[in-house]
């Protein structure tokens, strides 16, 4: 009994570790190739977009793997729900890594030079949200008392990117340098975009505080 | 056979026994899934026997003193008297204890037949029933400090907390068997002892003696308890009454067996009395009760949220009206037995 529960647990242990592993890299590939963008390496950046969806089917995977093992093994009776509320939360950053790259190279958005600086700081910003949240997913698993520490620094990063979306907008919508309301519009919709990922990250961090508070004993 | 007749009142006091208070030792642990019932109700039956047999006689032995039943006929009645006290109380939905009951019909065959009541043991009885919960509750804010020290403290994965909660909740809820098989066999058995005409037997190595017998046959009747009736009083108390984390339920059940086990050992009992300290006295006390002061030591130890005061009121009433109750019934039931079934009650 013991041995068995010890080696599911191991097993399960590996994989929720992967899985975070995955979603890590997968918001590592969409900062390396949106800098790529926006400084204007298009070749390099439609190249290697194939990246972007083998580490989607990756995370799929894991998590499919992980959801199949949870409950046959009967693991976590008590936990099991928020942890694949919070596994499943964390699937769609990764989805929202390829939905934004893949509309980046569709759709082709026209940085200008006034807003590039923003635009860098508003990706860096909000991937830094989605970054502490895996990290707070993490301790979640690992060691309790840390995970408040990273659902603040989520919060302190999304309200930064906040800032700086509304900065882009102003800009936008004030410059001359755009005659065409459509580009305004489609700047707009880029830097929603981009913004997401923090408002995603916040949104999963509180469901993480909840379920912080339930795990306790 | 005709022992065998009589002893029916105590063994329906033992199925009773194992369909309720053995719950409380694998309640959330079988309704979470966590322990499969099988697994669970051949734990309890195996320990529960274990401690019956080989440490049930300190508290069956203060029972003797507070009223030595001396005729199988009132032996019955009493045990009798005891079980329809559970039974109605049950069906009232009010908190009730075998410990109090048979303390009640006890008391009543003392009146009925004339002999008299020894205060100082009643004293005793009574104030470990006052006691047990206070002392669960508190072994259980201990308990709870030091596993919440852990929790904090140590990097342990949620895997391996789920793990060792796991085995842990075996390994307490043997122990919690073994208890309550050592303390509350008293209740089931202990009025037989110097009326039952069963006789001492011999497995190979192991000796069984007159009363270990009927111990065995007392345990064997919780057994039955437990694996007729306890599961959906197991489902009741992990989803309803009790709704708390396996951690906290393992702690709970720690809780009131350590305290179910104090009140039994001989051993400690000796240690003690070998450091010169006081000995705690070998009362049978409501497992049901210490489990009730564990989830309120715990609420207490989060800071006083889940301490329901109605539910300790409702504990102060089942002290007095249990006994009350058993006594009258028992007497009612003494006076037909000696004066329409002819048997004699008392020597």
């Amino acid at each position: 009994m013991k041995k068995f529960v010890f080696n599911k647990s191991k097993e399960l242990e590996k994989d929720i570790d992967e899985y975070l592993d995955t979603v890590e890299e997968a918001l590592l590939i969409f900062e390396r190739d949106i800098n790529r963008y926006f400084n204007g390496h298009y070749d390099l950046f439609e190249e290697n977009l194939d990246d972007i969806l083998d580490i989607e089917n990756k995370a799929d995977d894991i998590l499919k793997d992980i959801k199949y093992k949870l409950y046959t093994y009967m693991l976590i009776p008590e936990a099991r729900g928020d942890v694949l509320t919070l596994l499943e939360n964390m699937d769609n950053e990764v989805d929202l890594c390829k939905k934004v790259l893949m509309q980046f190279s569709i759709e082709k958005p026209e940085i200008r030079e006034f807003v590039l600086a923003e635009f860098k700081d508003l990706s860096k910003q909000s991937l830094n949200s989605a970054e502490e949240l895996v990290k707070g997913v993490r301790t979640y698993f690992e060691e309790i008392s840390m995970v408040n520490d990273y659902v603040n620094k989520v919060h302190f990063y999304e309200h930064e990117a906040d800032k700086i979306e509304e900065r882009i907008k102003r800009k936008v919508f004030n410059s001359e340098d755009i005659d065409d309301f459509c580009k305004k519009v489609h700047l707009r919709h880029f830097s929603e975009r981009i913004a997401y990922f923090s408002d995603l990250a916040e949104e999963i961090s509180e469901k993480l505080s909840v379920a912080t508070i339930k795990r306790s004993i | 056979m005709t022992s065998l007749l009589f002893i029916s009142s105590g063994l329906f006091l033992g199925w009773s026994l194992g369909a309720n208070d053995a719950a409380n030792l694998f309640g959330t642990a079988v309704s979470t899934k966590m322990v499969r019932f099988t697994t669970a109700a051949i734990i309890i039956s195996v320990f529960v026997i274990i401690g019956a047999v080989v440490s049930g006689a300190g508290t069956t032995e203060t029972l003797g003193t507070l009223g030595a039943v001396n005729t199988l006929p009132g032996s019955f009645i009493v045990a009798l008297a005891a079980g329809i006290t559970v039974y109605l109380m049950t069906n009232y939905e009010l908190p009730v204890s075998t410990t109090q009951s048979i303390v009640g019909a006890i008391i009543g065959w003392n009146i009925f037949s004339g002999y008299n009541t020894e205060l100082d043991v009643l004293t005793k009885i009574v104030g470990t029933w006052v006691f047990s919960p206070i002392l669960s509750a508190l072994f259980a804010m201990l308990f709870f400090k030091f596993a919440q020290y852990i929790v904090n403290n140590y990097s342990i994965h949620l895997f391996k907390i789920d793990m060792y909660t796991r085995i842990g909740l075996i390994l307490v809820g043997a122990f919690g068997a073994y208890s309550l098989g050592a303390n509350n066999i008293a209740n089931v058995m202990g009025v037989f002892t110097k009326t039952s005409a069963l006789k001492g037997i011999e497995f190979g190595f192991i000796t069984l003696s007159d009363t270990q017998v009927l111990f065995l046959l007392g345990g064997i009747s919780i057994s039955v308890g437990v694996f007729t009736y306890s599961k959906r009083v197991m489902t009741t108390v992990g989803k309803s009454i009790f709704k708390i984390s396996p951690v906290a339920s393992l702690i709970v059940v720690l809780s009131s067996s350590t305290v179910l086990f104090i009140f039994a050992s001989e051993g400690l009992r000796s240690i003690l009395l070998s450091l010169g300290l006081p000995p705690l006295p070998l009362v049978p006390v409501s497992g049901s009760q210490a489990v009730v002061g564990a989830v309120m030591g715990i609420g207490l130890a989060k800071g006083g949220r889940n301490v329901n005061y109605r539910l300790l009121g409702k504990i102060g009433l089942g002290w007095i009206l249990t006994p009350l109750l058993a006594l009258v019934i028992a007497y009612i039931a003494l006076f037909f037995m000696q004066n329409v079934f002819m048997h004699q009650v008392y020597l």
